[in-house]
């Protein structure tokens, strides 16, 4: 391909990988690389914070499938970047992420804007390369981008010295040799018969299902497993539509602000399928008396996450949509069995609910609104109490419409990443469900979606205060609101016309259906401002280091004063220690 | 519980800084690390001497295997090992003292390779323990410096970890 400036092979790599979009900053030592982004066919995305580009990034790959890629100069813009690749880090999202860096000859002198952005990220990052040499940019990026989307994905931070930039390479797209990674994909024969028999002999059986089914596109594949067997399905926040939330086995969201139900199963069960989840503490509540009866099977394509937290009976290194569909292959067909007759029952006596009196809005019934009027919107969080209705309230179906900050738990992450999916996916109808917390921390991005015409729709569930450490203080603090009250400054409709976007406002129950109408009808994007009580609570709840069958419903306990007993009657040590 | 790891490293800037960021974000304790070259210029081989259960022992495992720098992780079963570990003494060393020092030496197959009027500085090799027995003989007359390499570990027989 004949001689060529690293800037152009880095374009040339971007291109060869199918990049058709990357988000970005510029910068004095990246000067270099954006001027040959200036004659290049890829989109790129001018955000106000590096931080919104490795969000969008993480978004546009949540939303599409394919990896995202960002870039920041060397330095403060490097260090941006960084909540931005611990969130995609923690939640295994495939992210390319580029920084500028001082030239080689200045390494290590404390140049201005150097900043050691490897080994800041080392802990967050899958992998991570420090260009030295301009010759060496074919073969960093086309590993880099395996690496990113193969396995257990991650993200990888791609270190570019502005002489690497500028000095010249025979351009030669070579072969993977990665003698040290080796994905494991191909699951084990043996340990799929022992994962079956187990399956046929359980007499209560729960399926437990991560974010590795979404990733490996397995949600079919589980759909056909689940039915044959008559199991029960239940999802973690990261796995949320991974099983049709609609279908008589699903139990929804298990864990600390799961279905009453799901937690009930799981504690009941004699097996527990856990398909590419890694029994997080949300999740399992106190480890010890975690599903006490249960065996456990667990697929993972990252053989660590086996055994990691929990004692593990029949281990199954693979990819889950392979494992789901060797498993769908051996077994035989089940009867619906008392087993699911129980769940059915926990099921129609302790449904997901709220108080649907009163004259102010419910957060609950924006969402099943929203369910009701665009039931295949793509549905980004932000996070705190918002995050946890919109996973309780809509009723999710696809996989890939789901998309919130999960394990890093990021507030600031639903804007720049509905904004990505919305990229990706321009002809979904995209809403971030946002707390009024959280939108402020990048609201700035407003600017970005106006310029670029990316219309997505910012639901504010706005209670003037951040609200899910209130709802800790307001249960374990006696009501001291210490530093969580917001003021309900700023006016957000103002906000989003000074930026040119379209600002509403509900603050009747009547208005929502109208407002919303709005909303999904507009052509521009949208900042709905909804006003909501600071009162209302994320229920039922598991408290923090109690078990998952210690579940509460917050709403009734709180008169009877029935949550406090039951809060004092648990190891109050463990559970201030798991606060978030 | 001791565990001696072997590791066959891709030989570049940076892989042994994400091992010990790996050993100290997982709150795993390393005892000793020695590392040096293989007869492949690019490959180095590393020996981790990790103190912890089964369990720790294989999220070590796993979580070594998951950096893609690490080509090869593998336990050593001591039994079916040999260990070697060198150290050099600089022992306090009077008149009166150097015969008997020098017979501690002998006993130990060490070796003497340096000798000035005050001070000797003694060589050993062997097993963690030889060497530890070693040094807590020397410590009667006066340990003034010491500089130990760290155990390195090979499985006996055709079994070969390789680069
Ligand atoms: C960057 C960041 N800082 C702090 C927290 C801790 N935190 C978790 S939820 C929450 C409140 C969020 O408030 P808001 O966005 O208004 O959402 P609400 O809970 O009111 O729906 C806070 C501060 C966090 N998760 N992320």
């Amino acid at each position: 391909m004949g001689k060529m400036s690293g800037a152009e092979a880095i374009l040339e790599c971007l291109k060869l990988e199918g990049v058709e979009i990357i988000f970005g900053l510029p910068g004095g030592v990246l000067l270099p690389l954006y001027d040959a982004i200036y004659d290049s066919d890829i989109r790129h995305i001018l955000v106000r914070h590096e931080q919104a580009a490795a969000h969008a990034a993480d978004g546009y790959a949540r939303a599409t499938g394919r990896v995202g890629v960002c870039i920041a100069t060397s330095g403060p813009g490097a260090t941006n970047l960084v909540t931005g690749i611990a969130t995609a880090y923690m939640d295994s999202v495939p992210l390319v992420a580029m920084t500028g860096q001082v030239p080689t000859n200045l390494i290590g002198k404390d140049a201005f804007q150097e900043a050691d952005i490897t080994g800041i990220t080392m802990p967050v990052t899958k992998h991570s390369y420090l260009v030295r040499d301009a010759k060496e940019i074919p073969r960093v990026f086309r590993e880099a981008f395996y690496i990113a989307r193969t396995g257990r994905p991650g993200p990888v931070l791609i270190d570019l010295p502005r002489d690497v930039t500028v000095n010249e390479l025979d351009f030669k797209y070579p072969e993977i040799d990665l003698p040290g990674y080796s994905p494991n994909l191909k699951v084990h024969g043996l340990q799929i018969k022992r994962a079956a028999q187990a399956l046929m002999e359980a007499e209560r059986p729960v399926i437990y299902v991560g974010g590795g089914v979404k990733y490996s596109d397995g949600h079919r594949e589980l759909v056909t497993l689940a039915e044959k067997i008559k199991a029960p399905v239940t999802t973690t926040l990261m796995g949320i539509g991974c099983f049709p939330e609609d279908h008589p086995l699903s139990l929804g969201m298990l864990g600390m602000h799961g279905t009453k139900y799901a937690n009930y199963a799981v504690q009941e069960s004699d097996l527990i399928l856990a398909v590419g989840a890694r029994f997080d503490d949300r999740v399992t509540g106190k480890i010890a008396s975690f599903a006490p009866q249960a065996k456990i099977i667990h697929v993972d394509v990252d053989p660590a996450e086996i055994g990691k937290n929990v004692r593990v009976d029949i281990p199954v290194v693979g990819d889950a949509k392979s494992a789901l569909a060797e498993l769908a292959k051996v077994v035989e067909d089940k009867p619906w069995s008392p087993w699911n007759d129980k769940v059915a029952g926990w099921k129609s006596d302790h449904p997901l609910g709220y108080a649907r009196d009163g004259d102010s809005i419910k957060p609950q019934a924006v969402l099943e609104t929203i369910c009701e009027l665009c039931p295949d919107a793509v549905i980004v969080t932000e996070v705190g109490q918002n995050q946890m209705w919109a996973a309780q309230f809509f009723t999710h179906k696809d996989p890939k419409h789901f998309i919130s900050s999960g394990g890093l738990g990021t507030m600031g992450y639903g804007f720049p990443a509905a904004i990505g999916a919305k990229l990706g996916c321009p002809d979904k109808e995209v809403f971030d469900i946002a707390g009024d917390g959280s939108f402020q921390m990048n609201i700035q991005e407003l600017a970005t979606a106006v310029v670029n015409e990316v219309p997505v729709k910012v639901i504010i569930l706005n209670n003037g205060v951040l609200g899910m450490v209130r709802q800790w203080q307001d249960l374990f603090y006696e009501k001291r609101f210490s530093s969580t009250t917001l003021h309900r400054v700023p006016d957000f409709v103002k906000v989003a016309e000074a930026y040119g976007a379209l600002g509403l406002r509900a603050t009747k129950p009547s208005e929502i259906e109208p407002v919303l109408k709005e909303a999904i009808d507009s052509e521009v994007v949208t900042v709905v401002d909804i006003i909501i009580s600071p009162d209302e609570k994320v229920s039922p709840m598991v408290p923090a280091g109690a078990s998952l069958s210690e579940i509460l419903e917050l709403e009734r306990a709180e008169g009877s004063g029935q949550f406090q007993k039951s809060y004092a009657g648990s190891a109050a040590s463990e559970i201030l220690e798991l606060e978030g | 519980m001791k565990h001696t790891i072997a590791l066959i490293v891709e030989n570049k800037p940076g892989v042994l800084v994400r091992i010990a960021a790996l050993f100290s974000r997982r709150g795993f304790n390393i005892d000793s690390l020695t590392v040096g070259a293989t007869d492949k210029p690019d490959r180095a081989r590393m020996t981790i001497s990790v103190d912890g259960d089964e369990v720790v022992l294989e999220q070590v495992t796993k979580q070594l295997n998951k950096l893609i720098n690490v080509i090869r992780v593998s336990e050593l079963d001591p039994a079916e090992s040999v260990e070697r570990e060198l150290a050099i003494i600089k022992v306090a060393a009077k008149k009166e003292d150097r015969s008997e020092i020098m017979q501690i030496v002998s006993v130990f197959r060490a070796k003497i390779i340096d000798v000035s009027p005050r001070s000797m500085i003694v060589e050993v090799t062997g097993s963690e323990d030889k060497v530890e027995a070693m040094v807590r003989l020397l410590r009667q007359f006066g340990i003034k410096e010491m500089a130990r390499t760290g155990k390195v570990s090979m499985v006996r027989g055709s079994r070969i970890v390789g680069p």
